[in-house]
């Protein structure tokens, strides 16, 4: 039995799905529906989608688009990308998402978090907190939005989410993203041993051992974009996941 | 007859609605106003605190409905996650009286530090079978559930117990059947097949 969590996570541009490198370089891997389904079927433990036009172009979430994942979804299902209010997640979660993920709007109005929590329990909202390596070379806060590094210390953030009563993080690596070269271990240890709530890893998966090695460092889930939808030396679109026999074989004794 | 989905305010009713049209099982939305007369089984979904859903429970005109329909009427009610947990006497994590309707508490999950597991309990499970139900599929072997929860119930009776789970050293009663009454602590509705064989013997195998 494996008690961590191993979650794709597909990102959506336009409609399609797409995959960056670095937070950058969007390529077209094709229909999200449809890659939805596949996920469906390989019982997947969960899936994050994460709609990376929404907040930049401060448009709402496609309701009936994400309406439509939900519908063909027997995992729990999370959602981030253009939430800015209990109105917009409400309606979210009575489409049938279970947890929405949030950032642009917690640095906009710092009350939002608690308001969430408050109304739909800590166990649905998942803040998200992207970091970067700084020309010094010290991991720094990054804003997805404005594209730049922030001040505020990524841990304080976190920590500020976390007292605020978020169930989870989901701590995203821009320098690993679509790198499939491993996790940014050392700031997964440090978020795990300074944070009390599940920690969610996310950038850089290429293999299994990465993922047993964020899981070793405390991760308590990890998700993977590239990993799960590349495959082979030319990165040919291809969804895969494992079955879970494998995975409890190569990841059940942590 | 329908199966009827309480809407109190306490749940994601989204995913138990999808899996309902998936499996083709027609169901009802009962809101405060809704009479229960049009369906034939209930779903008590929930999430969040326990004091927040008995809070909602009781200044909602389901309280005195639900006990009739369930008591009296024996109709067939599965409780989910925090609706499990509703139905007992009452928690460790609030202060006011549960639905009383099962012999258990609940309290808090507690596995030994030296386990290193994170509490809430969140992500898939196996469940052990204890009893037969005509709700568990007895033939597959291992079964999973996601599960969500910091708090889990404890039965007084072990013949009400349907499944244990375990949690590193921790074993908890993962879920309760008590005549027409059944709660789970996981999902159901976010169990993949498993929990679509859980909805669809509750659709084909109980009646009032």
């Amino acid at each position: 039995l494996i008690y961590k969590r191993i979650i794709p996570s597909l990102l959506l541009s336009n409609g399609g799905l797409v995959k960056t490198t670095n937070f950058k370089n969007p390529k077209y891997v094709g229909d999200p529906i449809n890659a939805i389904r596949i996920f469906n079927e390989k019982e997947v433990d969960e899936l994050l989608v994460l709609d990376i036009d929404a907040s930049r172009k401060k448009k709402p979430p496609n309701y009936s688009l994400i309406e439509e994942f939900a519908s063909e979804c027997f995992m729990p299902l999370a959602y981030g990308g253009g939430i800015s209010s209990c109105e917009q997640a409400s309606k979210l979660f009575q489409i049938g998402v279970e947890k929405i993920v949030i950032q642009t709007a917690i640095f906009k109005n710092s009350n939002l978090l608690k308001e969430l929590v408050c109304e739909f329990g800590s166990q649905s909202i998942v803040a998200s907190v992207d970091i970067i390596t700084n020309f010094w070379g010290n991991t720094v806060l990054y804003s997805y939005v404005k594209k730049n590094k922030l001040k505020m210390p990524w841990l304080q953030f976190a920590e500020k989410s976390v007292k605020a009563g978020v169930g989870e993080i989901l701590l995203n690596s821009v320098d690993k993203d679509g790198t499939m070269q491993g996790m940014d271990l050392n700031s997964i240890k440090t978020a795990c041993s300074n944070l009390e709530v599940p920690i969610v890893a996310v950038g850089g998966v290429g293999s299994l051992s990465d993922i047993k090695e964020a899981f070793k460092v405390g991760a308590s889930a990890v998700s993977a974009g590239s990993f799960f939808v590349f495959n082979g030396p030319h990165k040919a679109v291809l969804i895969t996941y494992p079955e879970y026999e494998k995975l409890e074989e190569e990841l059940g004794k942590i | 007859m329908k199966i009827g989905i309480l809407d109190i305010g306490i749940g994601n009713i989204g995913s138990i609605k999808n899996m309902l049209s998936k499996i083709g099982v027609s169901y009802e939305i009962l809101r405060e106003t809704s009479s229960f007369t049009s369906v034939s089984k209930l779903i008590l979904p929930g999430v969040g605190s326990f004091d927040s859903g008995m809070k909602k429970l009781n200044n909602s005109c389901f309280f005195e409905k639900l006990n009739d329909v369930v008591l009296n009427q024996n109709m067939p009610i599965l409780g989910i996650c925090l609706g499990m947990q509703l139905m007992t006497r009452g928690s460790e994590e609030g202060d006011l009286e549960g639905l009383g309707w099962i012999d258990a508490d609940v309290v808090r999950l507690s596995p030994k530090k030296e386990e290193n597991l994170k509490v809430p309990h969140m992500g898939w499970n196996y469940v052990r079978n204890c009893k037969v139900s005509g709700i568990i599929d007895t033939s597959l072997e291992k079964q999973k559930f996601y599960f969500v929860h910091s708090y889990h119930v404890v039965c007084d009776d072990y013949n009400d117990v349907l499944l244990e789970t375990n949690y590193g050293s921790v074993v908890f009663h993962s879920a309760f059947i008590h005549n027409n009454i059944i709660g789970c602590q996981f999902h159901p509705e976010k169990s993949h097949r498993f929990g679509m064989n859980l909805f669809k013997a509750f659709a084909a195998n109980f009646e009032s």
